[in-house]
């Protein structure tokens, strides 16, 4: 009987101890009235703060929508820049992975910030959503366990890049290419989407050249790319050296009348400052607005009205849906205690922003494979006009779209 | 004969040996680089030609900075890490007054005046900060040992570059076109830019300027006194703290006008844009010698022709890809190279004999 009564406690300690600690990577627990915290780390100073003050006021107005509160907790966002490098990236991370009271991240938004920051993040158990990392080696199958807290509202470059090959060879007619990056994850990977389409489409590459994001005088790259004769030059970097690229590559001989044509990274008006008239009859690839949910009429009208302008980029609605996707998964994942607490588990949330699925954003149907891959991607092609820069608003139709 | 050999071996080191082996490789290297590029025969004439222009362009200004650096060095043994800041200033603070002519109109019909307005403006607010720096953070601590001036011009140079960044905005602006120096003039096959000839032709003109005010006037005289020997200028009557003021004066003054042609060539602005062009016109000091006010014209131009033609010279024929990324390793390679050889720059340091 003694024995019995011994092996049935023994057992039920057994079955109860995984059972309160649930979560292999450990709980959140949020007192009654204390707020949810979400970190968004973002590039929100310095010269592409164009980038990161889009997703940010995205975030913000997702909050606002919610009402700024999930189960009867206020949420709370923190901002931390991260430069758009990958020693930003690595601080902005280190700083975050340092918080216990962080529920989960919003970020980043360079690709480069992405590489080392990921890893830190995943290891204190924050699963981090990203609305414009979109360098194709992020959701990579090879990417590693390190990755697995990552997932993105954007479109995967390995569709952005194709679409602007495509976009040269059916559109424009052209047979002969040239790419440039400045180094980063997300240029590099771009560059090589685009030359490998390119040449699959039967176009010949004439130059893969690369600057510094630093550099400021193009010229001489740009005259060893003209030794080539390009009639195309496709350069998805970042604004400062995009502008620099854009305003002197019409001084070069022979690249006259070359075409050029960006990607999402350099499609905001902070881009029509640095590169001035000369942006005007350029292309960019980018998300497809026109093609977005019913809902991102009534989100402009928001924006328009808590900032007075139109979006800076064209990450904003990723943004929002990045914040409605993590708000939603909490909601799915989060026990409410007696006392009026909140417990929320690390890996069972993880899970539940994976588990995303037919979730209804602005962007789009939301669907996340079993890399983090959650865009609906819709990519179009923009064309610069004259009105765009003098008034410093991104055009909002497409000209082309492969679909 | 045997004794001038032993003598001679006792004076190379290993470590000597080791620097002439990494010399002769980048040599070798540029030589055997160089030599694939022109036998391919990719590039012609014309595109040799813009290189070259494209560098002279870029160098002189890269010279023009680097004034700065040498005689703020010659006076005081110091370097001024705040000068990038000093670069920056000037022409931040006449983009509003450029921007402001160029809304109004005045620019396109009255360029040249327009244009000696920015100058103005650009080269007052940088030397006026300048000598602020001097006056506030560096004379106090003039006794102070060497380290100490050093370590307060990396701070000021934070200091100035975020209250500028707290004034102006952390985004940047772009500067407006002056009209009549776009396009270009052809000699046959040749061509050159408009700007970059005027942006030449300005720095050479500011160069000359400022080489014949400190050899032949007399407060250039005082300033060469001061940088040979303080306290012996101190004794014949010289205002040795007057003349150091001016030096910093001068040299503000320089990178002032450096910034608008700099902002002329590239059109843009930004409260980081001095670091870059700073420290390359600090290596442009030291690579010519620094102290040496023709060493500093000559290495920065030396500088902007590598960054410009090294790339495809050296790399494009060892089958490089992508050289260009490489510019600045190339730039530095070529310090390392010139102080193996000559340790004290190109044409030298020019220290009075009992300091050197």
């Amino acid at each position: 009987m003694m024995l019995f009564v011994l092996v049935t406690v023994v057992g039920l300690i057994a079955i109860s101890v995984p059972a309160q600690s649930q979560d292999k990577l450990g709980v959140i627990k949020i007192k009654k009235g204390e707020p949810i915290h979400i970190a968004c780390w973002m590039v929100i100073a310095g010269e592409n703060a164009s980038l990161g003050t889009d997703t940010k006021r995205g975030v913000e107005i997702a909050t606002a929508d919610k009402g700024g509160k999930i189960l009867d907790h206020p949420i709370k966002l923190s901002f931390q820049d991260t430069g758009c490098n990958a020693e930003g990236g690595q601080a902005a991370a280190t700083k975050l992975a340092a918080d216990p009271t962080i529920v989960a991240a919003i970020g980043s938004n360079c690709s480069s910030e992405a590489k080392p920051g990921v890893p830190i993040l995943w290891k204190a158990g924050i699963a981090t959503v990203s609305p414009s990392n979109t360098a194709p080696y992020l959701t990579d199958p090879k990417r590693g366990p390190e990755y697995d807290g990552y997932l993105r509202t954007c479109h995967n470059d390995k569709v952005q890049g194709a679409v602007a090959a495509e976009f040269a060879i059916k559109q424009l007619k052209v047979k002969k290419a040239a790419t440039i990056h400045d180094g980063s994850v997300y240029a590099e990977q771009l560059a090589a989407v685009f030359a490998e389409t390119f040449k699959k489409l039967g176009g010949t590459i004439t130059a893969q050249e690369a600057v510094a994001p630093s550099d400021t005088d193009m010229r001489p790259v740009l005259t060893k790319i003209a030794t080539g004769k390009p009639e195309f030059i496709y350069y998805p970097i970042f604004i400062a050296a995009g502008g620099h690229i854009t305003r002197q590559v019409k001084e070069v001989k022979g690249l006259e009348k070359t075409a050029l044509m960006g990607a999402d990274g350099i499609f905001s008006p902070d881009f029509y400052k640095a590169a001035g008239e000369t942006a005007v009859g350029m292309y960019h690839s980018s998300p497809d607005f026109s093609a977005f949910a019913g809902g991102y009429k009534s989100f402009l009208e928001k924006h328009q009205k808590k900032y007075g302008e139109k979006p800076l980029a064209p990450f904003h609605a990723h943004g929002y849906d990045a914040a409605m996707m993590i708000f939603a998964a909490i909601e799915k994942v989060a026990k409410k205690g007696s006392d009026g607490s909140l417990t929320i588990g690390r890996q069972a949330l993880r899970d539940a922003l994976y588990a995303t699925k037919n979730f209804k954003g602005l962007t789009g149907n939301i669907n996340c494979d079993k890399y983090g891959d959650c865009a609906d991607p819709k990519i179009g092609v923009y064309k610069t006009t004259t009105d765009n820069v003098k008034n410093l608003v991104m055009p909002d139709k497409p000209i082309w779209k492969p679909y | 004969m045997l004794k001038q050999w032993k003598r001679l071996k006792e004076r190379i080191t290993p470590t000597d040996i080791v620097m002439w082996v990494i010399g002769g490789a980048i040599l070798a290297l540029i030589i055997w680089g160089s030599t694939a590029t022109i036998a391919a025969g990719r590039y012609s004439s014309h595109h040799w030609f813009d290189f070259v222009i494209f560098g002279l362009a870029q160098g002189s200004i890269y010279a023009l900075i680097a004034m700065g650096y040498t005689l703020v060095y010659g006076v005081l043994r110091m370097i001024n890490f705040a000068h990038s800041e000093i670069f920056m200033s000037g022409p931040y603070t006449a983009y509003f007054v450029a921007a402001a002519f160029y809304r109004s109109g005045f620019l396109d019909q009255h360029p040249l005046i327009s244009l000696l307005v920015i100058f103005l403006v650009a080269m007052i607010i940088s030397s006026g900060i300048a000598f602020l720096l001097e006056r506030i953070a560096y004379r106090p601590l003039r006794t102070a040992p060497r380290l100490i001036p050093l370590i307060t011009a990396i701070g000021a140079s934070f200091f100035l570059q975020y209250v500028f960044r707290g004034l102006y905005g952390s985004g940047f602006q772009a500067y407006p076109v002056v009209k009549i120096f776009e396009g270009e003039w052809t000699f046959g096959e040749f061509r050159i830019l408009r700007f970059q000839a005027v942006v030449i032709l300005a720095a050479a003109l500011l160069l000359a300027a400022l080489y014949s005010f400190i050899q032949r006037t007399r407060v250039g005289k005082a300033i060469r006194a001061v940088s040979e020997d303080k306290e012996a200028s101190y004794m014949m009557g010289i205002d040795v703290d007057r003349m150091i003021s001016t030096t910093f004066v001068i040299g503000g003054m320089a990178a002032g006008a450096a910034g608008v042609l700099y902002a002329l060539m590239f059109k843009q602005v930004h409260f980081f844009m001095g670091f870059i062009p700073g420290i390359k016109a600090f290596t442009a000091a030291v690579l010519g010698g620094i102290g040496n006010i023709p060493g500093a014209m000559l290495g920065g131009i030396f500088l902007g022709l590598i960054e410009s033609v090294g790339p495809s010279l050296f790399l494009d024929g060892l089958g490089i890809v992508a050289p260009y990324q490489l510019k600045d390793a190339i730039a530095f390679s070529m310090l390392v190279l010139v102080l193996i050889f000559r340790p004290t720059g190109i044409l030298g340091e020019r220290l009075a004999v009992k300091k050197a």
